[in-house]
């Protein structure tokens, strides 16, 4: 029952204010001055609206906690709720240090579930305060989203905000929180960063028809994916590991630690080294064979270029295409609707090389073929 | 109240309205609720006294602890009452007799003719025992016998055996004579990979992953069926087959299906073709000419015999005359005088369940075909995907709607929708509307898992049903969208008109500590609950 | 082949009448069916009328045809049957077959909780009556037959223990043996153990030289396919758990009423065919089956079908059904998945639930004893014939026993063929299957069987033995 639970709210006014007008993205005061002048309309409030609108049936037995005015207090009330407001601002000059203050507070309250409205920004300055500690949803309201954080639309995050506060159908997994250098784009080059996890609510259908089978859930199935590349493991081989929920499930399972965001090398089942750069892996491939193990990152589907760029074009050139080894929960696949994965070494030749058809682990004993693209 | 009164409820501008429908609900207890003790069913046949009298005690050969101490604690209930309970429960089901079961696709959910039912029900195939002596049973015989020869007609496959039980087991059968053949070639073992469709039903990879293959799944493309090259990529020397249906569950037909025959067959792999399927094509294609090798019918579909509450079905598998050794024993053979059971087949795959099939639906099905003959086949079909075809377009008048992939193309026997563009609209899921169709009378499936179409919602309409029939579906669904928009809460929380209402509480099926299988565990845990 | 008259209105097919065809194809913009068929290719078509027999389109034609055809069969109404052998004869109550034809069962599928409810409250039922008959509180809901229901047990077994070798204690039918060979591969090791000469039962001594670490299950039937009832269950039980290993039986569920439930002697399985209760033979397609635990994680977790579970609804006193544990824990190394689901065999479970209804406690107890007594009569008028030795085992009998022929000087086969002559359906010829039996048949005798049945079978067998 959602007895007395406490919901974390957290919105970001700044968010999207750049992407309406042309600019790429809405981080740092100068962005949002801009885009101010250029007549950009906060978006934040009406997703945030549109969100906590279906939380009202839980009026009487939800308290929401928020920041004041256009950080939290203003949506809330405007759906019929008596927030509890805490923490102070400036109106009109909120920060990412608000952020990240506000839903530590939250979540130092005991908070059940963090609600926000913002972009990747957001998410990262979310995540600086809370890691995985307490479930969190996005509320999609910025120009560009590849972090995995976020529902596909305002209403989907308040349902499903709904439904996990009423203890329904619900279970909790972790998703990355990405982020895009801007100043490097505004420039023409492309470089992302994947900050960490956060962890979120997914839904599970509750009523089956008894026709045919249900999936396992992300965990399992992760899990699954791990026993099929460790029985799958040669001596004396290098095992490049990329970041991801999915690979790291396949250290935890050999009982070694995993960078959360970094590349790690496993030799014989056991770590030989962590966190590694290029470099380095340039080094170790000198003197062994190597396969690669990565997962499509973020919610774009890139395999390289988004968050494991230490795997070079170098490295793949030198380990080759046929010692890759992709996995990736068929959920995952079917959340990039039918868009193929995506690749972006830095290198056009290793790219042209990628292209194509790549064979994908889903579960144990269980692949699927899925196209390759830059 | 006149004739016009009558008219005006059930007809707007010429167009049916919605009945004022409510299903039954009995709020009828568990059976054990009825018991009372020394309450009788049936009474068994006496023993004679001269048998008691001549045999004494007739325990006195079994020892002491094989002796059950305490009966059973089942219901005593008097025959009334068993009776009422169940006729009450069988009121509280939407049977594709009673309701146009447009709404439980993929299953093709066409009328069960009650004929066929009243001849399987016959004493002379009832009270038949498998095991008599062939001379007794030639009529059962030449009847299995003259459906194997319908089969091997509408297929192009050499010959079928009935023993798989249902549908899945055909695709398992199938598996273990592909894995036989590889054996036979001294193969067995390199070839160790299946490939499959994600759009097929589980079982496409199920089943090979049951008898130890690894599987490939394709994943579909903007066409609705994976590509060649896709494909390409999944073939190699470890290929033992492919299990693809055609159209797949989306309705979508795969054009090239001769063509991806050839790339497995040409990496040494067999193809097998899940016929799942099978109602939109009837004499209109066939798997000998697009090359299979293996093929698989389920009577309980396109061959209308009765889904049962979830079985029993009947499977067929079919194969080419190269494969017709691997057969699982017996076969039905007739040497011009008699019919008879084979069992001199060395190299078949064995036993894959007891005796000779789902004999009951055998004869529904033979019974079907021969009510019908070719023609009548092909009618069905037909009819059939213009059933589909004519839902379809009333549904895409539904706004926020949609058929993805082969956008604009004619479908074969079923659609599968998507209302991700209402549910995003609305809030309301496509499971949403699934439930609240319910209230109309009317089921919704939507998609096997993973749901690559989201919201995804799958109708198939089959040949069974009239036109008045797809205009008050359709008009079901016109009606629960509309209500998304304008009260979605009461979409949310239907079912209001069914037999119970909506079940929130997922403790009961996720907590070891909660969930109850039986009314016993139930009862126990409950107590346990309360009695501390 | 005849040819259909043109434009024939099928009563199946409503929209088979030409106008309302007509219509429908200018609804959807076509000018012919041909129109709606164009995503397949011309070289993937059949290009000729399927040759298929001439149809009987009148109802009446259609019947007198399968009955003709059907007119070939001699029934055990006609004849007098003793076969048993893994199909039985016995009783099935009227109210069984009124509830399984009544349409909504019949032709419902799977619907869900909602508007299915009856369905899913009958199979919850079904489930909990067969817990009371068990003595325990999982039960799946029915799956094909009771081979697959081993099958899956044993694989079941071995995902448990992570052990892939089962020892199958004989004797078991042949066709069983065949089906778990073929269901257990790849992976799967299944290991015959002999049974003991004299009493027929499974041979302990043979099993503790066969069991190991590597040994996932023991599996044994009770009755055992000789229609001997097992009274070593409890050795065995305790031998495979000293062993880390599992214990499976598989029983005849009709015998419950009098022989002790096996995991009240140590079985972790249990599982079986319910055709016995409330189906009719109808030539071998009225079998399903049944796999039964305790309700312990590491069990539920395993079934690779459905188990259904009672849930409240949101109106208070008001519950429903739904899918327990449905994200099982599937991928332990050696299993990829969970077996496969589909449609299997939920109409047998909803009539076995109606029977065990109407039979009750008290009906179970005495149909059990009465079995016991008129298997006991049988044996006891036929060993007085001379050349005839039954039974073959020195056991407790439940519905069947072996009967050997040796002293007769005639095959199983040649009496068989006199027994036909005189109208009844003799025991099944073991001879093959289990050529140490020599000549011997597998006979079987349940409630149907009055005294004048068995007397005349005594009577027959001793013209036809004495010939």
């Amino acid at each position: 029952m959602a007895s007395d639970k406490r919901l974390g709210l957290v919105v970001n006014p700044k968010a999207g204010i750049g992407g309406s007008v042309g600019l790429k993205g809405s981080d740092g005061a100068a962005i949002q001055k801009q885009a101010l002048a250029l007549g950009a309309v906060p978006k934040a409030l009406n997703r945030a609206i549109e969100a906590i609108q279906f939380l009202a049936t839980l009026r009487g037995e939800l308290e929401i906690v928020t920041y004041p005015g256009e950080m939290g207090a203003n949506a809330a009330v405007a759906c019929g709720f008596e927030p509890v407001v805490i923490g102070a601002i400036t109106p009109g000059e909120t920060t990412a240090a608000d952020t990240s203050q506000a839903a530590g507070e939250m979540m130092g309250l005991g908070a059940d579930l963090v609600l926000f409205a913002g972009g990747d920004g957001t998410a990262r300055d979310i995540y600086r305060a809370v890691g995985t500690n307490v479930p969190v949803l996005g509320i999609p309201a910025g120009v560009k989203i590849h972090s995995a954080v976020y529902a596909t639309h305002p209403k989907s995050a308040g349902e499903l905000a709904a439904m996990y506060l009423r203890g329904q159908a619900t279970d909790l997994r972790e998703a990355e929180v990405m982020d895009i250098d801007e100043d490097a784009v505004r420039q023409g080059v492309v470089s992302a960063k994947l900050h960490g996890y956060l962890k979120i609510p997914f839904q599970r259908m509750l009523v089956q028809s008894l026709k045919s089978a249900s999936p396992p859930g992300e965990r399992l199935a992760a899990d699954a994916i791990a026993c099929a590349v460790i029985d799958e493991m040669a001596e004396d081989r290098l095992y490049i590991i990329g970041p991801g929920t999915t690979t790291r499930a396949i250290t935890s399972r050999l009982g070694l630690p995993k960078t959360l965001i970094g590349v790690d090398v496993v030799l014989n089942r056991q770590l030989l080294a962590a966190d590694v750069g290029e470099r380095r892996l340039l080094e170790l491939l000198e003197g062994h064979r190597a396969k690669i193990v990565i997962t499509p990152i973020g919610g774009q589907g890139y395999l390289f270029g988004r968050g494991n760029q230490q795997i070079s074009a170098e490295v793949i050139r030198r380990t080759g295409k046929e010692n890759i080894i992709v996995v990736s929960t068929l959920d995952k696949i079917v959340s990039l609707r039918g868009r193929p994965f995506l690749v972006d070494t830095g290198s056009h030749a290793v790219d042209e090389m990628l292209k194509g058809y790549t064979k994908v682990v889903t579960g144990y004993n269980q692949y699927t073929v899925y196209q390759v693209s830059n | 109240m006149s004739q016009q009164d009558i008219t005006a409820q059930r007809y707007e501008s010429g167009k049916p309205k919605l009945r004022r429908y409510h299903q039954a609900r009995w709020d009828e207890p568990i059976i054990f609720e009825l018991s009372r003790p020394g309450q009788r069913g049936v009474l068994v046949p006496e023993v004679e006294p001269e048998i008691k009298e001549q045999v004494g005690d007739a325990f006195s050969a079994l020892p002491d602890k094989m002796r059950r101490k305490q009966p059973p604690a089942l219901p005593e209930v008097s025959q009334v009452h068993v009776l009422r309970h169940y006729l009450r429960l069988s009121q509280e089901n939407l049977g594709a007799g009673l309701v146009s079961d447009l709404g439980m696709a993929t299953s093709t959910m066409k009328y069960n003719p009650p004929i066929n039912e009243q001849l399987a029900r016959s004493p002379k195939v009832t009270e038949l025992h498998p095991l008599q002596d062939e001379e007794t049973v030639q009529g059962i015989l030449e009847a299995i016998y003259r459906f194997e020869q319908i089969l091997q007609e509408i297929s192009g496959m050499a010959r079928f055996s009935f023993q798989p039980r249902a549908g899945s087991q055909a695709i398992y059968t199938n598996v273990s004579i592909l894995r036989a053949y590889h054996a036979s070639r001294g193969e067995a073992e390199p070839r160790n990979e299946m490939i499959a469709t994600l759009f097929a039903h589980p079982s496409d990879a199920a089943c090979p992953s049951t008898a130890g293959y690894k599987v490939i799944t394709l994943y579909p493309e903007e066409s609705g069926y994976p590509s060649l090259e896709a494909l390409k990529a999944a073939v190699s020397e470890r290929t033992a087959g492919l299990f693809i249906t055609n159209p797949d569950d989306t309705g979508i037909f795969n054009p090239l299906i001769d063509e991806f025959v050839k790339v497995v067959h040409n990496a040494g792999g067999l193809c097998a073709y899940d016929q799942a399927n099978a109602n939109g094509l009837l004499g209109i294609a066939r798997a000998a000419e697009a090359g299979f090798d293996l093929c698989h019918f389920n009577l309980h579909k396109t061959f209308s015999t009765p889904h049962g509450s979830g079985g029993p079905g009947a499977g067929a598998s079919g194969v080419t005359e190269e494969l017709a050794r691997f057969l699982p024993v017996p076969t039905v053979e007739f040497d011009r005088q008699r019919y008879y059971l084979d069992y001199d087949r060395p190299d078949s795959i064995g036993k894959i369940a007891p005796f000779y099939g789902v004999v009951p639906n055998i004869l529904k099905a033979y019974a079907w075909v021969m009510g019908l003959g070719a023609e009548g086949l092909r009618e069905a079909a037909q009819v059939a995907v213009l059933n589909n075809n004519y839902l379809l377009k009333q549904m895409l008048e539904i706004p926020g709607i949609s058929a993805p992939y082969a956008e604009g193309k004619r479908r074969i026997e079923q659609v599968r929708y998507s209302t991700e563009q209402l549910t995003q609209e609305t809030g309301v899921s496509s499971l949403d509307f699934a439930l609240r169709a319910a209230d109309f009378g009317a089921h919704g499936f939507l998609s096997h898992h993973p749901f690559v179409v989201p919201e995804p919602l799958t109708l198939e309409p089959t040949e069974s049903y009239s036109q008045a029939d797809l205009d008050e579906y359709a008009a079901i669904w016109a009606r629960i969208a509309q209500e998304a928009r304008t009260h979605p809460e009461g979409v949310k929380t239907a079912p209001h008109n069914a037999p119970i209402h909506q079940i929130t509480d997922h403790d009961s099926f996720e907590d070891p500590a909660c969930w109850a299988m039986t009314w016993r565990a139930f009862r126990r845990k409950a107590q346990d609950d309360h009695g501390q | 082949m005849a040819h259909t008259p043109e434009n024939v209105v099928y009563p199946y097919i409503p929209n088979s009448v030409p106008a309302i065809k007509q219509q429908m194809l200018r609804e959807v913009n076509a000018k012919s069916i041909e129109d709606l068929y164009v995503e397949i290719p011309e070289r993937l078509r059949l290009k000729r009328e399927m040759n298929l027999p001439a149809p009987f389109l009148s109802e009446y034609a259609l019947r007198r045809h399968v009955e003709g055809l059907l007119a070939n069969n001699v029934t055990v109404q006609e004849y007098t049957s003793f076969l048993g052998a893994g199909c039985y004869q016995h009783y099935v109550p009227a109210v069984c077959d009124e509830v399984n034809q009544r349409n909504e069962f019949l032709t419902a599928y799977s619907g869900r909780t909602y508007e299915d409810h009856g369905r899913f409250q009958a199979l919850f039922e079904y489930a909990s009556m067969m817990g009371e008959l068990l003595n325990m509180d999982v039960v799946n809901l029915p799956t094909y037959d009771g081979y697959q229901a081993t099958a899956t047990s044993l694989r079941m077994s071995a995902r448990i223990t992570g052990r892939q070798e089962a020892l199958v204690c004989q004797p078991v039918s042949a066709d069983k043996v065949s089906k778990i060979l073929d269901y257990g591969k790849p992976d799967m090791q299944i290991r015959l153990v002999g049974y003991d000469k004299k009493t027929g039962q499974l041979d302990v001594a043979a099993l503790k030289a066969a069991i190991s670490d590597k040994t996932a299950v023991i599996y044994l039937d009770n009755p055992s396919y000789f229609g001997c009832i097992e009274t070593q269950g409890d050795e065995v039980a305790q031998l495979a758990h000293q062993h880390g290993a599992l214990c499976v039986v598989g029983v005849d569920p009709i015998s419950l009423g009098v022989l002790t439930p096996p995991i009240e002697y140590g079985a972790d399985i249990v599982c079986g065919d319910i055709q016995a209760l409330g189906m009719h033979m109808q030539y071998g397609g009225g079998h399903a089956g049944f796999i039964a635990t305790r309700d312990e994680e590491r069990f539920v977790m395993e079934y690779p079908n459905r188990l259904v579970g009672i849930a409240p609804t949101v109106v208070p006193g008001e519950y429903g059904f739904g899918e327990v544990a449905f994200e099982r824990t599937s991928f332990i190394k050696r299993e990829g998945g969970k077996e496969w689901l589909g449609t299997m065999a939920n109409l047998w479970g909803i009539t076995a639930g109606v029977y065990l209804a109407l039979l009750g406690p008290h009906g179970m107890a005495e149909i059990g004893e009465g079995i016991m007594a008129r298997v006991q009569y049988a044996m006891n008028k036929l060993a007085k014939i001379k050349g005839v030795q039954v039974p073959g085992f020195q056991s407790p009998h439940f519905k069947e026993f072996v009967v050997n022929f040796d002293g007769a000087g005639k095959t199983v086969r040649e009496i068989n063929k006199a027994l036909l002559a005189r109208g009844i359906f003799g025991g099944q010829d073991l001879s093959q299957e289990f050529p140490e039996l020599g000549n011997s048949a597998l006979y079987c005798v349940t409630e149907v069987h009055t005294k004048a049945d068995i007397d005349m079978l005594v009577g027959a067998l001793r013209k036809v033995v004495e010939a």
